[in-house]
């Protein structure tokens, strides 16, 4: 199986690393998996990314109508743009507005969209973001360089079980004549999950 | 579906060992019902090969963030969303 991870050498791999690799090579050693599918799943992973979210997001913020259908069926709204949502879990988008603002985190482990969005962001499976966002979220998205104001009401979601959140951040201001391609520039993958906001410093 | 949304609810303070999906955080918290999320293979069985049947009820449940942590540093309509099963509730009403 060593063909499999060449640039890897042993001595340089974390232990959960070569945890992952022994374990893979029973799967494939009894054929439970193949080389083929494993193949498969990385490609995958790899075709998906924060751009879906922001998309996603560009289109919403154009199309009032699109708006209603990603808020109510994430799924079919992702469809529609052509992007696969294929995954047993649903798809739920939630909306900030001018009085709340939402905030992502899994807490019992890293549970995110990863069937349009790609693989999360390391911080966003450390111990330290799962623990600090349900606890004290204004202070986390502070670090984040962002801090909603006191009358508005933060929203943290723990996605404990069978729904992956993603969230549809507010339009800046300013941004009337962006094209649905500019927009999409400006919607972050930090913003999708709520620790940010999309910025906009004119032309 | 024993629960409708706006019923206060309570999360149990039952220990379980293994893969659970209610985090230890929430437990003994009290909530409220927000929606009816459906009905899924129950996770708790999943993990260690079973059929997860039958369905279990899952409900979004709200709770106030001054609910859960004493010392809260923010306002009081501050709140959390989890995602929580049905064998994980109790009635509100009589705690």
């Amino acid at each position: 199986m060593s063909d499999h991870h060449p640039h890897e050498e042993a001595a340089t791999m974390s232990p959960y690393a070569a945890r992952i690799r022994a374990i893979e090579a029973l799967l494939l050693e009894r054929g439970i998996l193949t080389e083929p599918e494993v193949q498969d799943r990385i490609s995958y992973m790899e075709s998906r990314s924060p751009a879906n979210g922001a998309k996603l997001v560009a289109r919403a913020w154009v199309d009032e109508d699109f708006k209603e259908r990603l808020l109510s069926d994430g799924k079919a709204a992702a469809s529609e743009l052509g992007i696969d949502p294929t995954h047993p879990a649903e798809f739920v988008v939630v909306e900030n507005t001018p009085e709340v603002h939402n905030l992502i985190v899994c807490t019992l482990c890293s549970c995110y969209p990863r069937a349009i969005l790609g693989r999360p962001p390391d911080w966003y499976k450390s111990f330290n973001y799962r623990s600090r966002a349900v606890r004290e979220p204004r202070a986390v998205m502070r670090e984040f360089g962002f801090e909603p104001s006191e009358d508005v009401e933060v929203i943290v979601h723990d996605s404990t079980a069978d729904v992956r959140y993603m969230v549809l951040p507010m339009r800046p201001e300013g941004t009337e004549n962006l094209s649905e391609e500019e927009l999409a520039e400006l919607v972050t993958r930090d913003s999708l999950v709520g620790v940010s906001v999309p910025r906009y410093a004119g032309s | 579906m024993t629960f409708r949304p706006g019923d206060r609810v309570r999360v149990r303070s039952a220990e379980k060992p293994g893969h659970v999906r209610t985090p230890g955080y929430l437990k003994g918290k009290p909530g409220w019902v927000e929606s009816v999320i459906g009905e899924y293979p129950n996770p708790e069985e999943l993990a260690y090969g079973f059929s997860g049947f039958p369905e279990r009820p899952l409900y979004k449940v709200g709770f106030r963030q001054k609910d859960l942590w004493e010392d809260y540093d923010g306002p009081a309509d501050d709140c959390l969303y989890a995602d929580v099963y049905e064998h994980w509730l109790e009635s509100g009403e009589t705690t």
